[in-house]
């Protein structure tokens, strides 16, 4: 269905507009159970911030929800072309979701480059609302069409809605005293005015938000506000949209919530840390896509104590880190994949000095620059093996946007008690994605309790007291750890190797191989000290961790382990970590729903693992671990514990959708995946076998 | 934050420190409270640098230095990178850091920031610091970080066994370059000066009595230091300064830069250094040249003249100024981030969990 506007009824949205936007019309709107919408334009046209607030106005009406920032690396490439095609994807539902959606319903085409790189996406039946005025010859060449696709046939399998969004905008700011190019800045917020209302959004959040964001730019709150309210009364008066929508509220657990990002909930668990810890922060970063966001979160909260340093380059900002946990602070450094390959060197002096330093890795695709804006998870061995010499570390990965906080505050915690540099790998999926977190009581929050040596540690056979650094604590093997400015302890640290103990220089073989031994001791011996595996199974969760417990949500049923392994449990195991949970989570529940019974682990602990996770292995036939890599953890796990995984891989640097996980996970249960050592999602790229 | 309130956040945490240190017994290791000695500043590790090497005589000049200044060895830090001279802090009966190749200004940065409190040194030499850790050097000079930088200049590379470094002469033979280097070197001075630091000195390891009085005036000035320290290598570069270090020749070579005084040197101060009116220095015979001489002022803060100064010598075989060439006053970079932190916390109140969490839009969930 194509419809089209004539001049009259734009006069009438105008009319409505004036009328301050109060309807008209009734109109009962329909009842939807979820809603994926993606928003797509130019760069420089506002599609982020349009997607965000839409984001915002369905978390206050209570819906779950989960995002996906989809932005190029060039700020502003050549306006009009695909190159510059910035999206926002976001699901709204009334229950709750782990993923950003599949196949969005609703496409918000800006320009033909929008409608010409998002298309693919929309499944026959969608719909589109383009904006009609940019389809002209120039940006229809631009974006690749030789015919304007609203005009032709391309278009026949959806329903599209054109409308002339710059020049219903540009009318609408005439009597506001905007200038007309800069009133044309305003579609974006026609285009969320239009959306709120066909989707029955509340208008009063987002004009609060308009007032607040542009504060003190009288010129440029008219105008938005104009555009907005004109959307909306577009909506109700145009009289082209046969039906509006509603997704009603979803069941969350009752508390307050907040709508966060992964970059902001893990700046927050840093802080938290530091809170718990009762030591200060300091954060040495250099910036860099897509981790910079936690340095302006950080640098914006000066009034918890915490110190930013914006160094002069990467390894500044780790070295700087290390010398401010050697004054007794938590030094933290954030970065992506590049950052880490230049701090290695550092890292591996902390891991000789021991002394704890977090390592925030927000991956992005890679090798080299890569796809500096998308996302992957390809360094996970990168953690594991990115330093010379054997140096072991522990690694944690976040599941979710909400989960950084406590993965966060996990990484800090390690760090401190075992005196080690620790690295915490995020992605761009997480780092830009958001979701509904329910706020956790301060209170809840276990302390940190750190002690730095202040006394003596060892007694020479003259009777003379003197402090050994590397005298351990006999359960965690963590060094003892004076910091400068206490009496008495003065001593030297280096990368040199050090003598047990005493910490002299040393370059006695069978010392060098003892503190070898001790410093991969002490990593191995954090399985202890960490929760086992979570398994998701049909019926509830076995093991469940306070870092997975929040995303079963509607699942918090608990089943005991024995019983589960000693029924007729499913044979088919699919292990996850990171970011793929969302995804697999959905998939998973989607198999569940045909009758199949598969079990789901999930790791946030990568090094070490859980102490358990070999053992719940060994209770399949089969092993799934979809990656978004070539097979990294399924790597580890071959070698660890020698069995054989299938290894699911997709380095599109996009993230899995459900579907084409539960089409694997349903081949796998039939005995149809092919042999090979990784399998592909993408059925047009032949599979590899490296045997 | 005014600078007395600044001062008490340092006093408060040094407080802290000393409120720490009583909860210690005393013993025979380390100091107590009373004055320091040289034994008080020595560690008990056996010093490995080759016989004769000009580290020793920094050694000792830093351990006789350190009891004359107000500090203490558990308040000291010294931090450094790889080579010879990066060994430097396990001979020093205080806290340190021996580092990685160039990082150390790096690290100390960050020491610096989170422990204002600290007194922290940083050794390293001319490859240390010019070549992998150019980057840090310059950057942490220009931030005014209160770290006292010592530069140990030999003009090559001891430890890897005689390279050429980035301050050795053009056309150095050594075992990478047997047919000559082709870089031009770099003049710590005038990188120090490049980069903005607000105090640039030059000693030499000839001279403890110099050199003493160059780390209290390092030590003594609010705000980052640099030192550049003439440094005999016997093994592989011996002698390198002797065309202005021999015993017989400093007196006609060595400038020696004095505060608000004509620019003289000699047995007599029979030489200075003058302005052409082309605005370029020169050296020239001071009888007949009395209004033309130079007056020093380390506290110019246009550091034109500083530069020039440090250029007047293209190597150590012309008339090369010792002393300070630029001491000028700079907000210090601690201070400037923990007036942040103040300002911070004076507008939006002491951060607490709670009101972060509840920072942003919120909604409730019945
Ligand atoms: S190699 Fe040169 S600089 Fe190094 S210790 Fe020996 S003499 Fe000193």
């Amino acid at each position: 269905m194509t419809d089209t506007i004539t001049n009259e009824k734009a006069a009438k949205a105008k009319e409505a507009e004036k009328t301050n936007g109060t309807s008209s019309k009734e109109q009962k709107p329909e009842e939807l159970s979820r809603l994926v919408i993606r928003f797509a334009g130019d760069s420089g046209d506002g599609m982020q911030l349009t997607g965000t607030q839409f984001t915002s106005t369905s978390a206050f009406m209570g819906n779950d929800l989960a995002t996906f920032p989809d932005f190029p690396a060039e700020i502003r490439a050549p306006a009009g072309t695909v190159h510059g095609v910035s999206a926002f994807q976001v699901q709204i539902s009334d229950h709750d979701i782990t993923t950003p959606g599949e196949d969005p319903s609703v496409l918000v085409a800006m320009n033909p480059a929008a409608l010409q790189s998002e298309l693919h996406r929309i499944p026959k039946g969608g719909t589109l609302i383009v904006n009609e005025d940019t389809f002209d010859e120039r940006n229809l060449e631009k974006a690749g069409f030789t015919k304007n696709p609203l005009e032709d046939s391309t278009l026949d399998d959806f329903t599209v809605f054109k409308v002339p969004m710059t020049s219903l905008t540009k009318e609408v700011c005439k009597d506001k005293g905007v200038k007309p190019r800069d009133a044309e800045r305003s579609k974006n917020f026609f285009a969320l005015g239009l959306i709120s209302w066909l989707y029955s959004r509340s208008i009063d959040s987002t004009l609060e938000w308009i007032e607040k964001q542009f504060a003190g730019k009288e010129m440029i709150i008219n105008a938005n506000t104009a555009a907005f309210k004109a959307g909306h009364a577009f909506g109700e008066t145009a009289e082209m949209f046969d039906a509006r929508y509603d997704v009603p509220s979803a069941k969350l657990p009752p508390g307050t919530y907040t709508n966060i990002t992964g970059n902001t909930a893990l700046s927050w668990g840093l802080l938290a840390a530091s809170e718990k810890s009762k030591l200060p922060l300091f954060l040495g970063s250099y910036p860099i896509t897509p981790a910079s966001d936690i340095l302006h979160e950080l640098s914006s909260k000066k009034h918890f104590g915490v110190k930013t340093l914006q160094a002069e380059d990467e390894i500044a900002a780790i070295c700087a880190a290390l010398g401010a946990s050697y004054g007794g602070h938590i030094g933290v450094t954030t970065t992506s994949g590049p950052g880490v390959a230049l701090k290695a060197e550092t890292t591996g002096l902390a891991t000789s000095l021991e002394l704890p330093l977090v390592i925030v890795d927000v991956q992005r695709g890679g090798p080299s620059t890569g796809l500096p804006t998308k996302t992957e998870a390809t360094d996970l061995l990168l953690a594991y093996f990115g330093r010379h010499g054997e140096s072991p570390l522990p690694i944690v990965a976040p599941y979710s946007p909400s989960d950084c906080f406590l993965i966060a505050f996990e990484a800090v915690r390690i760090a401190l008690k075992y005196r080690t540099p620790t690295i915490l790998l995020s992605d761009a999926y997480l780092a830009n994605g958001s979701e509904p977190w329910l706020l956790p009581e301060a209170s809840d929050l276990p302390d940190i309790n750190i002690e730095f040596a202040t006394d003596y540690n060892h007694e020479h056979e003259d009777g003379r007291k003197d402090f050994w650094p590397y005298i351990r604590d006999p359960e965690t093997l963590a060094r003892d750890w004076a910091v400068p400015g206490t009496h008495g302890l003065m001593h030297r640290i280096g990368g040199l190797e050090k003598e047990d103990k005493s910490g002299n220089i040393s370059y006695d073989p069978h010392n060098h191989e003892a503190m070898t031994h001790i410093r991969a001791d002490k990593i191995e011996g954090i399985a202890k000290d960490i929760p086992g595996i979570w398994v998701n199974t049909a019926e509830g969760d076995i093991g469940g961790t306070q870092f997975i417990s929040n995303a079963a949500k509607s699942q918090e049923r608990e089943v005991s382990k024995e019983k589960h392994y000693n029924s007729d449990h499913p044979r088919l195991l699919v292990l996850g970590w990171g970011s793929t949970w969302g995804a697999i989570s959905s998939a998973v529940r989607k198999v569940r729903r045909e009758g199949v019974a598969i079990d789901y682990a999930h790791l946030t602990h990568l090094c070490p693992f859980p102490a358990d996770l070999g053992e719940i292995l060994s209770r399949y036939d089969e092993i799934i671990i979809p990656e978004v890599n070539m097979g990294q953890l399924a790597f580890l796990i071959r070698a660890k514990y020698l069995i054989n995984v299938r290894s699911i891989s997709k380095v599109q640097a996009q993230p899995y959708v459900a579907s084409e996980l539960k089409q694997i996970f349903m081949d796998a249960v039939a005995g149809k995946l092919p042999d090979d050592e990784i399998i592909n999602v993408n059925p047009n790229l032949s599979n590899r076998s490296f045997s | 934050m005014s600078e007395n309130e600044t001062q008490e956040t340092i006093e408060a945490t040094s407080k802290e420190v000393e409120e720490l240190a009583e909860k210690i017994p005393a013993s025979s290791n380390g100091a107590t409270n009373g004055k320091t000695t040289k034994e008080d500043w020595t560690s008990d590790q056996i010093v490995r640098w080759c016989p004769g090497c000009g580290d020793y005589s920094i050694l000792t000049a830093m351990q006789l230095a350190l009891p004359e200044l107000n500090t203490r060895p558990e308040k000291t830090v010294f931090i450094s990178g790889i080579g010879c001279a990066a060994r430097f802090p396990y001979y020093m009966e205080t806290y340190g850091i021996h580092g990685i190749h160039g990082r150390a200004p790096a690290i100390a940065t960050g020491l610096a920031i989170a422990r204002p409190d600290l007194d922290i040194w940083v050794i390293g030499g001319d490859g240390d610091m010019l070549s992998i850790g150019g980057n840090h050097l310059i950057h942490a000079l220009r931030r005014n970080v209160k770290i006292k930088i010592l530069l140990f200049n030999n003009q090559i590379y001891g430890l890897t066994k005689g390279q050429y470094s980035p301050t050795s002469e053009v056309g150095k033979i050594t075992k990478s370059t047997p047919l000559g280097s082709l870089d031009e070197p770099f003049n710590p001075i005038s990188i120090a000066l490049g980069a903005q630091a607000s105090f640039v000195a030059r000693t030499h390891d000839m001279n403890r009595a110099h050199m003493q009085k160059t780390f209290k005036q390092a030590f003594e000035h609010e705000g980052g230091a640099f030192v550049e320290i003439y440094q005999n290598c016997n093994v592989f570069n011996d002698g390198i300064f002797d065309g202005v270090l021999k015993k017989d020749r400093r007196e006609e070579m060595l400038i020696q830069l004095e505060d608000g005084k004509p620019i003289t040197f000699g047995a007599n101060g029979e030489r200075g250094v003058a302005m052409t009116n082309q605005g370029k220095l020169e050296v020239v015979d001071a009888a007949g040249n009395e209004d033309r001489l130079l007056i020093h002022e380390a506290g110019r803060h246009n550091p034109t003249l500083a530069f020039a100064l440090s250029q007047i010598a293209r190597g150590p075989f012309e008339p090369t100024p010792v002393g300070i060439f630029r001491q000028v006053r700079r907000e210090e970079y601690s201070d400037g981030i923990q007036k942040q932190l103040d300002y911070a916390q004076k507008s939006k109140g002491e951060g607490k969990l709670e009101e972060l969490f509840n920072s942003r839009s919120t909604w409730e969930v019945k």
